[in-house]
């Protein structure tokens, strides 16, 4: 097969497992203009990470559209305060982009502190800001002080890099925030768990699963958290990390600052679930944790994998394609598809990293088409060339896949059901099985027998 | 009369310019849109325009980086250009810029005719400036089709058929009105017609660019068309304007025909300028709405709405909501509406109800008035959520966009069988709500244990 693309610059993003290249696989830098990436700004990952935050103001300091496009579009939930799924906006004009919005922004504080009296307020950098120069660090300093509460700009300008550069951004203002607060004594059995946002309640069914295993959870980042949970980060023993795209950082810099060790672990799909869990209670070498983790795992999987095997009889043989953001989660899915009897022939991420696609080839199968960054049109061209019968993507690939009637799982940020630990397990095959298995494709595919 | 003076904007209702500018280049056949800006913007509002359509929409983006934005985006752009143009092969590309672009100061129309001839391409290239702070999705939309008119219209030569321009409608709608043009038997430029293209049926093979939209040439003939008839009373600089000024095409303005009156005045206004008669289907069409207005207005007469969403769709909501009995205490939208406001103060106001305007709004002011005023249903686009998660409001969804519900773009409320399908949603809404507590509501005020 041939990896020849309309844009020859495009061909470096590109691999098959098994074939020899003569140019350097490339990833993890600017996109090509023009190429339709699907990738966002700067701006959205900070938003994405920070926004769980439940009981934060979020402002976006920027033109309306930023915060527009970012209400409450993610499914992270809440079991307390619901002020995390305002959008706040300084909602910058022609004559503030002139003149410089800095005075409004400290207007906008004001009036926010005055309606809500919140402790914790993040002040986001949009292009515009950072273009016409506003020093968004001193109003923020100014605004905390007369107040007295925490106003944490996040520098998160659009254009100075992608969305990793955006995690960073809000790793960086989530650290900040937390040297503030006096550093805590170690519980020698608690926890943080970083890189969940509750998407649909996934964060509650791991913290549920750390419990049972005897294990305190002190901190999540930043599903389900809250200023008082924040103060907390410090006194854990140890940071895992779900969402390795987003928050290997923030852990890297705990380990460093706080001394607090991190492990990566992915809870998509049984194996990884288990396997984590397994990791975790390795860490505490504690015979309780060990016993009760090995049980929990038991008990679990044997759940799981008889609805599982049930689903698995009609999927067996089928070819999936996999585009999500990260290099980490396109990992675990390859390995939940084949707990499904499905070969993954196409996978693409966003923001993967080096090492992560070093081990996506590692486990691809030969053949096996990887791309960085990938478009639409790539990702239309190596799915009919594969012949792959289902796309687990995002929002915007959602509909290409319809479109070429092929079968779809979202794995986007707005999912009502949960995808992690063993209960996202079922749902997740459960979710193949309904698209793929779905009477309309046979109506599809009679058409095209019918046209062509 | 309640204005806003606050700073900060509290949940947005509305988009920003070149969303709305995406929208109308995708109803130009075999078009590509191409945001000069850094790269969130194309995302983030292709994945707005995806979910409301169902449809894959593919923007380009230039991509602007740091060292773009410091040293100028000039090759981010071009270099977006040639890919766009190797990939989609299109037969018009439409260049949007954001605010990055146009605070730094991009001359995107030098660049623009500078790669036109250094790569000897002949497709039109169209220009829009579409700041995001500039205006609102709804402005986006006007101005992107008022530079589309003013860069393709130059053929004056006259011909018979009618312009009828749209502002930001849905599919269905546009779909409506093609279907009343056609029985009228009148030939027409529907512009920008993105019916087709923003809702196109399964086809196999898959096509990068769906097909339909308003032909390059119709667009290039619009200045030697009869009449123009615009549907869109709130903005002044639109394409109707432009044709009226530069090649003498009468104009004419006209709500959206939602409504029996806006409906009216649209097939009259066909019927005068063609002399072609209104054929007897569109008059049994009429009849039936009128019956089924019959039917339900006592119902309606309980409804205390708001509407909210553009100023187009809200004006032609709230005159059908008046014809109908239905209460229109609040009018709200996120974009600027001057028009709109003198057009609803204008009104005649038979039900005597005290109508509050308020316009570049959010969701926080529109949710304290709507409980101030005791509202017991909302109109406009699923934004609107916010107003019955918060409120305990229903919502009737309607406009763009509609992110949380399937079949946005298929929702008919034009003409008179599309204003009885909206009438028979906001009736059925007003009775289920009722429904659903009048049991426990009567018991609570009447019953007395004796």
């Amino acid at each position: 097969m041939e990896l020849r693309l309309d844009i020859p610059e495009r061909e470096k993003f590109i691999k098959m497992k098994g074939k020899h290249h003569k140019k350097e696989f490339i990833c993890n830098t600017d996109s090509v203009a023009g190429s339709v990436s699907q990738r966002a700004c700067v701006y959205s990952g900070a938003r994405v990470v920070l926004n769980p935050i439940e009981d934060a103001v979020h402002l976006v300091h920027g033109p309306i559209g930023c915060a527009s496009y970012t209400w409450d579009i993610r499914g992270s939930l809440s079991s307390g305060s619901e002020l995390f799924r305002n959008s706040f906006s300084s909602d910058l004009k022609e004559s503030d982009v002139i003149f410089g919005g800095e005075e409004k922004l400290s207007k906008c504080i004001d009036e926010i502190y005055e309606k809500y009296k919140p402790k914790l307020i993040f002040v986001y950098s949009t292009c515009i800001a950072g273009v016409i120069g506003d020093d968004i660090k001193a109003v923020c300093k100014e605004s905390s002080n007369k107040y007295n509460i925490y106003v944490v700009p996040v520098e998160s300008s659009g254009f100075i890099g992608n969305k990793a550069a955006g995690y960073k951004a809000a790793c960086n203002s989530l650290l900040e925030l937390i040297k503030e607060f006096p550093v805590l004594k170690k519980e020698p059995l608690s926890i943080n768990y970083m890189g969940d946002f509750n998407l649909a309640g996934e964060a509650w069914i791991i913290k549920g699963y750390l419990n049972q295993m005897g294990l305190k959870v002190n901190t999540i980042f930043t599903g389900d958290s809250n200023f008082e949970s924040l103060k907390k980060a410090t006194a854990s023993s140890l940071n895992i990390v779900q969402c390795a795209g987003s928050m290997t950082y923030l852990a890297k810099k705990f380990e460093e600052t706080f001394g607090i060790p991190y492990m990566k672990v992915s809870f998509l799909g049984i194996e990884d679930t288990s396997n984590s869990l397994r990791k975790i209670a390795e860490f505490f070498n504690d015979k309780d944790v060990m016993l009760k983790t090995e049980k929990l795992i038991e008990e679990k999987t044997k759940m799981a994998k008889h609805i599982i095997e049930k689903y698995k009889s009609y999927l067996k043989g089928k070819k999936a394609a996999i585009f999500v953001g990260g290099g980490f989660k396109a990992i675990s899915l390859i390995k939940q598809f084949r707990e499904l009897g499905i070969d993954v022939v196409v996978i693409g991420t966003q923001n993967g990293q080096k090492d992560e696609y070093e081990k996506i080839e590692e486990i691809a199968d030969y053949g096996t088409v990887i791309l960085d960054d990938a478009n639409p049109s790539e990702l239309e061209k190596f799915m009919v060339e594969k012949g792959a019968d289902i796309l687990a993507g995002g929002v915007k690939e959602r509909f290409l896949s319809y479109k070429m009637g092929i079968s779809f799982i979202d794995h986007n940020h707005d999912r009502k059901h949960p995808l992690s630990g063993y209960e996202g397990a079922i749902n997740f095959a459960e979710e193949v099985y309904t698209t793929a298995c779905s009477p309309v494709w046979k109506y599809v595919k009679d058409g095209v027998k019918r046209y062509v | 009369m309640y204005e806003t003076y606050k700073s900060v904007n509290e949940n947005p209702c509305n988009m920003c310019m070149p969303l709305g500018g995406i929208i109308a280049f995708k109803g130009i056949e075999k078009s590509m849109v191409l945001l000069h800006g850094s790269q969130g913007c194309a995302t983030y509002m292709r994945r707005h325009i995806a979910e409301h359509y169902h449809e894959p929409i593919d923007v380009a983006s230039s991509s602007l980086n740091e060292k773009g934005t410091v040293y100028g985006g000039e090759k981010n752009l071009i270099k977006a250009l040639d890919n766009v143009v190797k990939v989609y092969n299109p037969d018009c590309i439409g260049i949007l810029t954001t605010c990055l672009a146009e605070t730094i100061g991009e001359d995107i129309d030098r660049i623009k005719s500078e790669y036109k001839a250094s790569r000897n391409i002949s497709i039109p290239i169209i220009t829009a400036p579409t700041p995001g702070y500039g205006g609102t999705h709804s402005e986006g939309f006007v101005k992107t089709s008022y530079r589309i008119v003013e860069e393709l219209s130059t053929n004056k030569e006259r011909h018979d058929r009618i312009n009828v321009i749209v502002p930001n409608i849905s599919t269905a709608d546009l779909r409506e009105i093609k279907r009343l043009l056609e029985l009228m038997k009148i030939p027409y430029i529907l512009f920008p017609d993105y019916s087709d293209t923003l809702d196109s049926p399964f086809n196999f093979p898959y096509k990068k660019i769906p097909d339909g939209g308003t032909k390059i040439s119709d667009v290039m003939s619009m200045g030697g068309s009869i009449a123009t008839i615009e549907i869109g009373v709130n903005y002044e600089e639109t394409p109707g304007k432009y044709l009226q000024d530069r090649f003498n095409v009468p104009l004419y303005k006209v709500p959206i025909p939602i409504g029996l009156r806006n409906t009216d005045v649209f097939l009259k206004l066909l019927k005068e300028i063609t002399g072609n008669p209104i054929p007897k289907s569109i008059e049994m069409e009429r009849s039936r709405l009128l019956d089924g207005m019959i039917d339900s207005h006592k119902y309606n007469f309980e409804g205390r709405c708001i509407i909210f969403g553009d100023p187009e769709m809200v004006y032609s909501v709230f005159t059908t909501c008046m014809e109908n009995g239905i209460h229109p205490l609040l009018i709200a939208t996120g974009s600027k509406a001057q028009r709109l406001k003198e057009l609803v103060i204008s009104e005649d106001n038979p039900l005597n109800v005290d109508i509050t305007i308020i316009d570049e709004t959010d969701f926080s002011h529109i949710l304290k008035l709507s409980e101030e005023k005791e509202v017991n249903i909302a109109i406009g686009p699923s934004d609107g959520k916010y107003l019955t998660e918060k409120g305990g409001i229903p919502l009737v969804r309607l406009g763009f966009p509609i992110l949380d519900r399937v079949g946005g773009q298929r929702i008919l409320s034009v003409g008179y069988t599309g204003t009885l399908n909206f009438l028979d949603r906001i009736t059925n809404t007003l009775l289920e709500n009722k429904y659903k507590t009048y049991r426990k509501d009567m018991y609570e005020k009447y019953y007395k244990a004796m």
